[in-house]
This record gives structure tokens, sequence and C-alpha cells, in this order.
């Protein structure tokens, strides 16, 4: 997990300042912005690993195009970290490849978000 | 269910405008959008910026303020934070924080504007690499700038501006890395006398311009073969490519790329409006009627989701339907109507007129819109350009077939990101038009949904559900199938 973070706060309006974990890290954020920013300000990541072949990714559009930033955020996997705002007390879990998903059952598939099928 | 005499999807320039006019006309409207507060994605959190330094946005950006204040309209009702999953002919299905619910409208506007353009390329999902827009929102959002080694690389007029205002913001640059074919320039002859219209829209390309030489930032032309090169712990550490006839190396710690903007057609698919390809803007556009209403009744796009025309167009096109529906539902009459249109059309034309000349310039390389075979095409199921083009040659149909065998367009951004590409792959493989080889069908939902979300609705109407695809056990999503292999 990436310590430095690529990126840097900028002088800003003023803001409140929303506390969620991340990984178990407490990672302080900006009232208003996404996970997926906050995650990327602390310098935390890849926030994903592929189902396929479990190489590493972390978001890329930051406007819910690429689902790149798919994150389990307060128990609920496959959320778009780009497109939740921060809220206090928040848990946030990175989804690692395979392993993460959890087995195939009715109850856990219903706090599984989907999209759909376009065959 | 509440009703509606219009339902706007997206609180962009076009949503936004296409609200204040349908509300002056006394039309009642829903304004739906995804985000928490209105401006789309060009005056994203326009209301509340994060920035103090107005300057480093500049005036473009701070001009959506004055489209935000109009929406403080009693006859406006503001879903915000809502995402719509599903669209039938006079309903649509949306979630707001967790609770799915419905809502009723006689018309309905598509305002959900553009997407970046896919930019394969060899190592372009490496956690690092970002697209131009992702950056901007960041700016706009948080305040949040790249620190460390950054390379800008693409083309088109966002790369430029984004190179500005990262600039203006003291974020150092490594390089800007143009990869605009040298024969675009010529290719764009053709479109001056247009561009000279637009002379507004060449003066800011040429100031732009101007101020990165300012700014001591090293712009590099004339760049190929873009590489994203991994750390041990897979994190980007820098980027090769091609230019003056040598390969080169940077370090970098963040690559944004940028090959311009394509209509987010998702929606408009999802309902089953007929599309066509664009051979000039390298995409497909629904096909609209002068006023903005699909091949589906009843339903209007405006903005850049009906082809790009840039912030001041949407919000033209945005006015322009939201008259046209007016005029439908018999709150405007005829005189007034044709008025009004035939001004906005005017100031509509205005404005596209630099379109032809950007369209040509900075129409992509052919290396990002048809990659190397090793490319990473999906980026959801990993599959590779090669992949595509085998099949392609071996007979595949089309795209929804080359889904079926090799599960491209399958995964969670249902296409989004590959789709294009696909397309283009399959044409050039087996030597057809991009229009005939066609494109994914895309069924809804069109966003990720809970099937506890589904049931809520369900249980919200008190009948029986009019069968959600997801509701069956057949279309549990392939994501879920595929992750749970
Ligand atoms: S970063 Fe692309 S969808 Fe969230």
């Amino acid at each position: 997990m990436a310590t430095v973070s690529n990126f840097k706060r900028l002088p800003a309006n003023a803001a409140a300042e929303v506390c969620i974990w991340v990984e178990g890290q407490p990672v302080t954020a900006r009232e208003g912005e996404s996970v997926a920013a906050a995650v990327l300000a602390a310098g935390l990541g890849p926030t994903r690993t592929t189902p396929v072949s479990d190489s590493a990714r972390s978001p890329y559009c930051m406007m819910g195009v690429c689902f790149e930033c798919l994150m389990e955020i307060d128990g609920q996997a496959n959320s778009q970290g780009c497109m939740t705002a921060v809220e206090e007390g928040m848990q946030v879990r990175f989804q690692r490849g395979i392993r993460a998903v959890p087995a195939d059952t009715d109850t856990e598939k219903s706090t599984e978000k989907e999209a759909g099928e376009n065959r | 269910m509440n009703h509606y005499d219009l339902a706007i999807i997206g609180a962009g320039p076009a949503g936004m405008a296409a609200a204040v006019t349908a509300a002056e006309s006394g039309l009642q409207v829903a304004l739906i959008d995804e985000q928490a507060r209105p401006g789309g994605q060009i005056y994203r959190n326009v209301g509340s910026p994060a920035l103090r330094q107005r300057e480093i946005l500049g005036p473009d950006y701070y001009a959506g303020e004055r489209l935000v204040e109009a929406l403080d309209h009693p006859q406006i009702t503001d879903f915000s934070g809502a995402m719509v999953w599903e669209v039938r002919t006079d309903t649509l299905c949306l979630t707001v924080d967790g609770q799915s619910r419905q809502i009723g409208f006689q018309r309905l506007l598509i305002a959900t504007g553009a997407q970046e353009r896919p930019v394969p390329f060899p190592g372009w999902t490496t956690p690092g690499v970002m697209t131009c827009g992702a950056a901007q929102i960041m700016l706009k959002t948080s305040g949040l700038a790249p620190n460390g080694p950054l390379i800008i690389a693409g083309s088109g007029p966002l790369l430029l501006l984004i190179a500005c205002q990262l600039s203006r913001a003291g974020v150092e640059i490594e390089a800007l890395l143009e990869t605009t074919p040298r024969r675009r320039y010529l290719e764009s002859l053709s479109a001056w006398p247009g561009a000279l219209r637009g002379w507004r829209y060449l003066l800011k390309g040429a100031s732009m311009l101007a101020e990165l030489r300012r700014r001591g930032v090293k712009h590099l032309t004339g760049v190929s073969q873009l590489r994203a090169e991994a750390d041990a712990e897979g994190q980007l550490c820098g980027l090769s490519y091609h230019r003056g006839g040598h390969q080169q190396r940077l370090d970098c710690a963040t690559l944004l790329v940028h090959q311009g903007v394509v209509p987010n057609v998702q929606l408009s698919r999802s309902i089953g409006a007929a599309h066509d390809w664009d051979e000039v803007q390298q995409c497909w556009r629904p096909r609209l009627d002068p006023y903005g209403e699909t091949t589906q009744a009843g339903v209007f796009i405006a903005g850049d989701g009906g082809g790009i025309g840039g912030a001041l167009v949407a919000e033209l096109q945005g006015r322009r339907a939201a008259n046209r529906i007016a005029n439908q539902l018999s709150r405007l009459g005829a005189t007034e109507f044709e008025h009004r249109a035939n001004s906005l059309q005017r100031q509509i034309d205005f404005q596209l007129a630099i379109r032809p000349f950007l369209d040509r310039l900075y129409r992509p390389a052919d290396e990002f819109l048809r990659p190397s075979d090793e490319t990473l095409v999906c980026r959801c199921e990993e599959v590779r350009a090669g992949e595509i083009r085998q099949l392609a040659r071996g007979g595949c149909a089309g795209p929804n077939q080359a889904k079926a065998f090799s599960r491209a367009g399958m995964g969670p951004c249902q296409g989004r990101l590959c789709g294009l590409t696909v397309s283009q792959l399959m044409a050039e493989a087996s030597d057809r038009p991009v229009a005939e080889v066609g494109y994914y069908n895309i069924r809804s939902p069109i966003k990720p949904v809970t099937l506890g979300e589904v049931a809520g609705l369900a249980a919200d109407q008190d009948q029986q559900p009019q069968a959600p695809q997801i509701a069956e056990p057949s279309a549990v999503s392939n994501y879920q199938r595929s992750v749970s292999r």
C-alpha cells in the first residue's frame, strides 16, 4: 500500500472535516468530496485488484464511467468510490480480486451491487 | 408515484438550462442528477467550489454559477444524489440514499453529457494513470492536484486547459506530450472557414499555448507509442514514448491522459433509440430531430450526449428542447415557439462553427482508436485487442457475439470503456464499416443496483414489479459470476 500521496491539497475554501476509515486506517477527508478522492489524497491504494488476473487498479475517471474505483463501503461491495460522498465514520475496504468475494449465496448476493447483463 | 411534465436526467449546462426554460413555461420539472450539487462535470461543484483561488479554473468555469442560481424556481423539483438505473416509457426508476422509487413523466430529457474517450495503450490500467477529466474533477471538488512527477499526454483542447490550470496552481509538469499526428494540421485546413467564424475559440487555444510557453511548461509534439511502466508494487513509475525517431522515457508518479470526449450513450441505448456512427467525431451519436427528439417519441437529448458541442451549445440545446416540449404540451404557442427556435438555432450554428476544425485537428491517432494487439481493451474483463481482432477475422458477427466469446464488455462498466474500441477493431479486422459492425446491446439496469433496491421498489409500489431484468435468476450479472469464479 502506497504511503506517500501523489496528490496534494491546494489552498481551499473552508469545509468541514470528515473522518473515514480506510482499511482500518483513519483518513481525514473534506466534506462533500468522494471516497475515491479521499483515498487518493491519503496516498492509499491500489483500491482494488482485478477478479481475472489480480492486477492492481486505482480510480481512473473519477466520474462514474470506468468502475475502477469499486470498493466495499460500509459493508456494501462493488460501490463506486468516486460516486459516493464521504460520511463521518464510513468504513472503506479495498476489494482484492477473487478472494474478497463472498460465497455465492442469496443473502450475500443481495448486498452485492450489480449492473445489467448486456448480452 | 409522483408525476412530472418533464423529467430531466443530468444537471449539467443542458439539463439546468432546460429545467429553467421549461419551468418558466409552467411545466412541472424533475431535475435528476447523480451528484449532490448541480453543474455536471464542466461546472462540477460550482455552487461550492473547493479552490480558494478562482484564477486556477478561470472564468469559463465560474460562468456556471448563473445557471445554478437560476434553478431556484418553484416549478423545479430537485433530485440530487439520485442514480437512475432504468427508464421505461413513462416512468423511471432511481435510487436516492439507498431507497429506490419511481417517477412518472410525460416527456424525458436525457442530458447526461459526455465521457472521455477511452485511451487504450499498453499500461493504461496502471494505478497512477488517470484521465485529464479526473484531474479536473479533483480540482473542482476537493482542491486536489497531482504531487510529484506529472506527465500529461494526449490530444485535444482539454489537454491544454488542464495543463494551464495545474500550472496556475503551482503544480510542476514534467512534460506535456502532444500525440496529435502532424498530418492532422493539414487535414484540418479544409475546415478553416468555420474556424475563422469561431475565432473566439481559436483565440482561446492560442492564449493557452502562449500561457504554457510563458510558464515554461515543456510541450513536446509528435509523440506516439505511449507505454506506462509500473514498479514492483504495480504503481506507475514511468512513461516511455516515441518521438523524433527515438524511444524515450520519463519518470512519473501521475500520468494524465486525454483523447477528447464522446457522447455518453448508455442511457439512450438502453431505451432503444437509434444511433449513427459519426465518422468525423469517431463516435456514436443518437439520431435526433432538429429539436433533439430521439427516435423514441417523447424522449429528447440535449448537450454533449447528442454529439460533442461544448458547454455553451449544451445550454442552448437544453433551452431548444425545453421549448419544443412546452410546445408539444400546449404550454407554448406556435408563433413564440418558432421565434425562439430560430433564434436559438442561429446561436447554436454560430457556436458550432469551430467544431469541424477541432474534430479534424484532434481526431485521435489510429493507435488509440485501434490499439496494438497486446493492449488491454476491456479493462474489466482484461481482454486484449489481439483477441478481438482474432474473433473478427474468425467470422464473429459483431460486438455482442465477441462479448459472448471473450467477455469483453461484460464487466461492471458495461462496455463504457471498451465499446468504441471493440467496434472499431472489429470493423478494421473484418474490413467493414463501423456502422455495420454495430455496438453492444445495452440493457437495464444501467447502473449497479442491489437486488434489495429492486425489491424495495416493488414493495413501494405494492404491485407486481414490471420484471426488472435483474430480478430474474438467469440475469444475475456476469460481473457477479466472474468475481465468483
Ligand atoms: S473512478 Fe471511474 S467510475 Fe469511479
